[in-house]
């Protein structure tokens, strides 16, 4: 009778010994802005426990388009050592070749999500990856400044505008800026053009139907607007800044006015920073005659063809996409969740007010042109993002570099977007 | 080298000449063998390394292949360079990389940022050398000193530089205000103005203990006693300078400038941080590496970089030509 204890003590301590080495070991590679990998690494930590498996983070610079050019190369090499990427919405059809269908894997998932976001994942039917979080920009402000000078936070760009001048003056402190957001040449500044070119009624660079419309006097009129403020209420560096420098102004106390991603919120709120309790969010203003508007951001999970262990891989991104973990994340660090109904969840609201309040901003959020210029999306955004900075640093006018943007457009396009 | 037989006898002329060719001919063609047993792993490895990857990119430069499917890349002749499309009714254009304003304005970047820092280095390297070849105390210290730019890597010092110019906590800012040589901030690296000189004091900054070091060992080689002799002539040392130290290191200085140039021109991973596609200071290897793997356009990159080696290859052989440099060991 003893002995047969021990013998089952025995085969349990094999069983012990046995029991990680069947599990896997996955890797996920991310972006880090703000506190990305932090929240990748809480919703690891339960996956983990819950499966056994080990997850390894590789860490990727912020700028999305430094990690494009990244994973395009590791993928085009076939490589396996990367089992799940953290996608930009924008990446889809450009990268649709290398990643898993997963369509039949997020059957019920998908359903959940808003659907102009699962669409956006969607490439010829195919389910590239799978909404991590949704991003669209809110408009930052000072709420002690604006009411020591009775205003309103402001409803157009140009109450902006002039909203920052007075208070700038009134201030007269040198150190402080009116108002900060991404102007660096890169991805992050065809978010921001496309939001003063749509908000003034100027349309989305490439429609839906492929057709180039970026040349149109609303767009010149929004250009031109933002052209003004370089200098007078932003600084000459905004034309280097992406989403950290923007921050890094603004949480050290030194702007009015920031636009930026709500990852931003949680953040600025944080222990350590200079705008804690002095600052709100509200929507972007709108242009001249146009509705606001707000650039669809955000991040997918997609699964490696390449992947050595595709089926835990899967696995790990449902986990990661899931309601749950959304919600973890929306209380985390703000980020806006992608499934309908997180945005009701009561604690959600409580720790984070900005995501309860962005459900319709995220809703009416308005599209890159990634889907109808498809795998030259990128180029198409290069293109336009050097008009916008080449613009805001007074190099051409608004009209030249538009119309010169304009043929480019057309010369890329040719017979075709393909 | 000459083979003479040692304690050969005394014999007729023709029959020692017969018999010397005879051992040279079998001695170098011995030596010969294992000049080629000793080459062939090097030269194996250089085709593996650099031959083969050159060769397979111009090959790709003709061909439509994209990033997705290499295998599949069809030959489409000089498309990528140049390709006249026409619309119909006598209306076409020109497309492909030779007419293409990104491409030559990448070219010019390239050329004017190396041809501007490498004149710096170089002069300033020259100062730098003869200071540390001069004696004084804890010149050692000094000497390592002056090499630490150069051994941080590049992507260190660009992001360092970059914050240290950045308009709101830069430091250089501070600086040069505090000093009163500034008014108000500049910001450096964002101002399509300065972003060029931006990258151009990094690279300064970076590179001239490099010059400084390859001139140096060229002075260290320049004999003692002609200073000397100089001295005791009653020589100006300036006139010394032009007339003795600078012709005699002439040629180090020589391949420490193309050493440098070659660097130069080929710059990438210091714009690449430091200016991020900024039109002002996109050198040709970025535009490439944009191409090739930014935008769909792997064939057109391929193109890109076939046409900055040719560059390179150009301007390389024509220094060598004017500044008569002699590769053959003559002296």
């Amino acid at each position: 009778m003893k002995s047969m204890k021990l013998w089952f003590a025995l085969a349990a301590g094999v069983a012990l010994i046995s029991g990680p080495a069947s599990a896997v070991e996955l890797s996920i590679v991310s972006g880090a802005t703000g506190q990305d990998i932090e929240d990748i690494r809480a919703g690891i930590a339960a996956y983990e426990k819950q499966t056994g498996n080990t997850v390894k983070i590789v860490e990727m610079p912020n700028s999305s388009t430094d990690q494009f050019g990244q994973y395009r190369l590791w993928l085009s090499a076939g490589n396996p050592d990367i089992d799940v990427y953290r996608t930009d919405v924008v990446w889809a059809p450009q990268l649709a070749a290398h990643f898993v269908d997963l369509s039949d894997a997020a059957k019920d998932i998908a359903g959940q999500n808003i659907p102009s976001i699962i669409e956006s994942q969607k490439v010829e039917g195919k389910l590239v990856a799978l909404p991590m979080f949704a991003d669209a920009p809110a408009l930052y402000y000072r709420k002690d400044l604006l009411e020591k000078y009775g205003m309103e936070p402001p409803k157009t760009w140009a109450e902006l505008e002039k909203d920052a001048k007075q208070i700038l003056e009134k201030e007269g402190d040198s150190g402080l800026n009116g108002f900060v957001f991404q102007g660096a040449p890169y991805e992050g500044l065809t978010c921001n053009g496309l939001e003063w070119v749509a908000s003034h009624g100027g349309g989305q660079i490439v429609e839906p139907d492929g057709e180039i419309t970026i040349n149109n006097d609303k767009a010149v009129a929004a250009l031109k607007q933002a052209a003004g403020w370089i200098g007078t209420i932003a600084p000459q560096g905004v034309l280097s800044y992406q989403e950290e420098e923007a921050r890094g102004v603004w949480q050290t106390g030194k702007a009015i006015f920031m636009r930026n991603w709500p990852y931003a919120y949680a953040l600025s709120q944080s222990g350590e920073s200079a705008v804690k309790d002095k600052f709100a969010v509200v929507p972007l203003p709108a242009g001249e005659g146009g509705n606001p508007a707000a650039c669809l951001g955000g991040y997918n999970l997609a699964v490696s063809k390449y992947s050595r262990h595709p089926d835990d891989a899967v696995e790990l991104v449902k986990f990661l996409t899931s309601a749950d973990a959304q919600k973890d994340r929306a209380i985390r660090s703000a980020k806006l969740p992608t499934i309908g109904s997180v945005y009701e969840d009561p604690e959600v609201a409580k720790a984070q007010p900005i995501v309860a309040q962005w459900k319709d901003v995220v809703t009416n959020a308005v599209a890159r042109p990634s889907a109808p210029t498809k795998k030259q999306y990128n180029e198409v955004s290069k293109d336009f993002w050097t008009a916008v900075n080449e613009t805001l640093a007074g190099r051409g006018s608004a009209e030249e570099n538009l119309k010169q943007l304009d043929r480019q457009l057309k010369r890329l396009k040719r017979g075709g977007w393909e | 080298m000459t083979n003479v037989k040692l304690g050969a006898p005394p014999t007729e002329h023709s029959f020692v000449a017969d018999e010397a060719a005879a051992v040279q001919s079998q001695l170098s063609r011995q030596r010969l063998r294992s000049a080629w047993m000793f080459l062939t792993p090097m030269i194996l490895v250089l085709a593996l390394v650099a031959g083969w990857p050159l060769v397979k990119t111009i090959w790709f430069s003709f061909t439509d292949a994209s990033l997705d499917d290499l295998a599949g890349a069809n030959f489409v002749g000089f498309r990528n360079y140049l390709e006249y499309v026409d619309y119909g009714d006598g209306e076409g254009e020109y497309f492909g990389l030779l007419v293409d304003p990104n491409w030559w304005n990448a070219v010019w970047n390239t050329v004017y940022y190396a041809a501007i820092s490498v004149t710096i280095e170089t002069v300033l390297g020259l100062v730098f050398a003869l200071v540390l070849n001069a004696e004084f105390r804890g010149r050692a210290w000094v000497r390592a000193a002056v090499l630490i730019p150069w051994a941080i890597p590049t992507i260190v010092s660009a992001k360092m530089w970059a914050w240290m110019m950045n308009d709101q906590f830069g430091i250089l800012n501070d600086m040069l205000m505090s000093v009163g040589i500034l008014s108000q901030p500049i910001a450096w690296t964002a101002n399509p103005s300065t972003a060029m000189i931006a990258v151009i004091i990094v690279d300064v900054w970076k590179t001239t203990p490099f010059m400084a070091l390859l001139i140096l060992a060229g002075l260290q080689m320049v004999p003692g006693d002609i200073y000397e002799a100089a001295k005791i002539d009653g020589i100006h040392p300036v006139k010394v300078f032009w007339k003795v130290t600078l012709p005699l290191i002439r040629p180090a200085i020589l391949v420490a400038v193309i050493f440098r140039a070659l660097d130069a021109l080929r710059v990438f991973d210091l714009i690449y941080v430091l200016t991020p596609n900024n039109t002002q200071t996109k050198s040709m290897s970025v535009f490439a590496q944009e191409n090739l793997f930014q935008f769909d356009k792997f064939s057109y990159g391929s193109a890109a970089s076939t046409l900055l080696f040719l560059v390179i290859a150009m301007i390389t052989l024509v220094y060598i030509k004017a500044a008569k440099l002699e590769f053959e060991g003559g002296r």
